[in-house]
Order: C-alpha cells, then structure tokens, then sequence
C-alpha cells in the first residue's frame, strides 16, 4: 500500500512539475531560449524530494552523481535532434523519439566506463 | 535578442494536450522512481536527466509553426520542424544547467536542509543556463 501512494505521489507530482516546465517554454520567446525550459530538472525536483524522505541523503546524493552523466547523455540528443531537423527537415516525432536511442547509448557507455 | 513572455501562446495549447504532457509528465516520473527501486541509485540516477517530455514537446512545436505558416497560406513543414529543432539547440545548452544542478545537488545535499537545497540549485540551475545562452547567442 506504501509503495503504490509513493508511485501514485510521483505520477501527481511529476506531472504538476513536468507541466509547469513545459508551459514556461511555451510562452516564452525567442525558440532557442525556451529550449532551455525542455531540459529543467524537472523529473529530478519532482523525485528528490520523496526519494530523500523515503530513502535518506545518501542515496539521493548517488541519484544526483548520475544524473550528471544523463545530462551529458541529454546534450548529445539534443544536438542530433537539433541537426537532423535544422538541416535534414526529418519528421520531429520519428527523429525526436529514434535519437532516444542515442541518449541510452551514452547515458550507458558513460555509465560502464565511470562505474 | 530580447527574451519576451508571450502569454497568448498558452492559448494554442489545447486541454487534451495540457492532459497528455500532464499524465506523460507524471507516469515518466513514476518509472524514474520503479527504474531506481529495480536497478538501484546509480541507473535511476541516469534517468533523472532522461528527455522524457521531449518529444511531445517538439511534435507541438512544429504542429504550432505549421498551423500558423499554413493560415498565412504557407508551406508550413520545413519551418515546423526548423522550429523544433532550434528548441532542440537551446535545450543543448541547457543541459549545462542541468548538469551544474545535478553537481550541486550531489555535493551539497549531505550538509543542506532540503528544501533551501532544491530552491538553491533551481535558482542556480536557471541562472547557469541563462548565462549559457547569452553566451551561445555572443559567439
């Protein structure tokens, strides 16, 4: 019963926070400076807080030392996605949902080597 | 180049869209929590920066530019997408922010009450990507 309020707590909160974030971008001009509203930590500020109530300081702390090889793993996806459809005019949902491929790569190539 | 809020752009978003980044929003950070729980910190941790809404993002991005290239009588395709990928630039960088919040969360969470440590690293992980982008627009 625990465990399910704690994943029925994340969905809520998650999806108030990823929602804010998401409606900051919208209104905000020019494109490139709202991109920067597409990668807030928004997963994160909606997770650590729960995860540090129910699992303590360290093992957020560990959370957050990873999230940094995400964040480069992020950088590399955006710059794909950004090339394929700046100059190849691909189709953004085929491109944007296919590079996720490229974000698992070095997320977990970094993640093998550094471990 | 001036940053502007433009509230009138909410607007073009309709409910049922708002409902699906809402409910994609909130099952995505349900998984980070069971990834974690299944996998331990170290991959959970990975997913914290996972570009999770970033599709849908970008899918509406370009419907938005088309829809208003196509009312003006315009091809609006190639702008559609040219549009989504110039947010996908400026998410590039800020990803910099992204990863100087995660650094600090690292480093500071053993000695810092929470909630003046996520306020802290917010408000740093905005200021790092602001300056990133003025920096990017300069070169």
């Amino acid at each position: 019963m625990e465990a399910l309020l704690e994943i029925l707590a994340r969905f809520l909160i998650g999806g108030v926070v990823i929602s804010l974030f998401a409606l900051s971008g919208d209104i905000l001009k020019p494109k490139t400076f709202a991109g920067l509203f597409s990668a807030a930590p928004s997963v994160a500020l909606a997770t650590l807080a729960l995860t540090i109530v129910s699992k303590g300081k360290s093992y957020a702390a560990v959370e957050a030392h990873y999230m940094i090889i995400g964040a480069v793993a992020f950088f590399v996806y955006a710059l794909c996605v950004s090339r394929l459809l700046i100059q190849h005019h691909l189709s953004t949902l085929a491109v944007s949902l296919g590079s996720l491929l490229v974000w698992f790569g070095v997320a977990f190539g970094i993640w093998s080597i550094v471990r | 180049m001036r940053v502007r809020i433009n509230f009138s752009a909410a607007k073009q978003t309709k409910w049922h869209q708002y409902a699906l980044r809402f409910a994609f929003g909130g099952v995505v950070t349900a998984l980070t929590g069971l990834v974690a729980k299944i996998f331990g910190p170290e991959i959970g941790g990975l997913f914290l920066a996972f570009p999770a809404i970033f599709p849908a993002s970008a899918t509406l991005i370009e419907k938005h530019e088309r829809k208003k290239k196509e009312r003006a009588g315009l091809a609006g395709i190639k702008r559609g997408r040219t549009a989504a990928g110039i947010d996908a630039a400026g998410a590039a960088v800020g990803t910099i922010g992204l990863a100087i919040f995660g650094l600090l969360v690292w480093k500071l969470l053993p000695f810092c009450p929470t909630p003046i440590l996520l306020v802290t690293t917010t408000a740093a992980w905005l200021a790092t990507s602001v300056l990133a982008w003025y920096a990017w627009r300069k070169l």
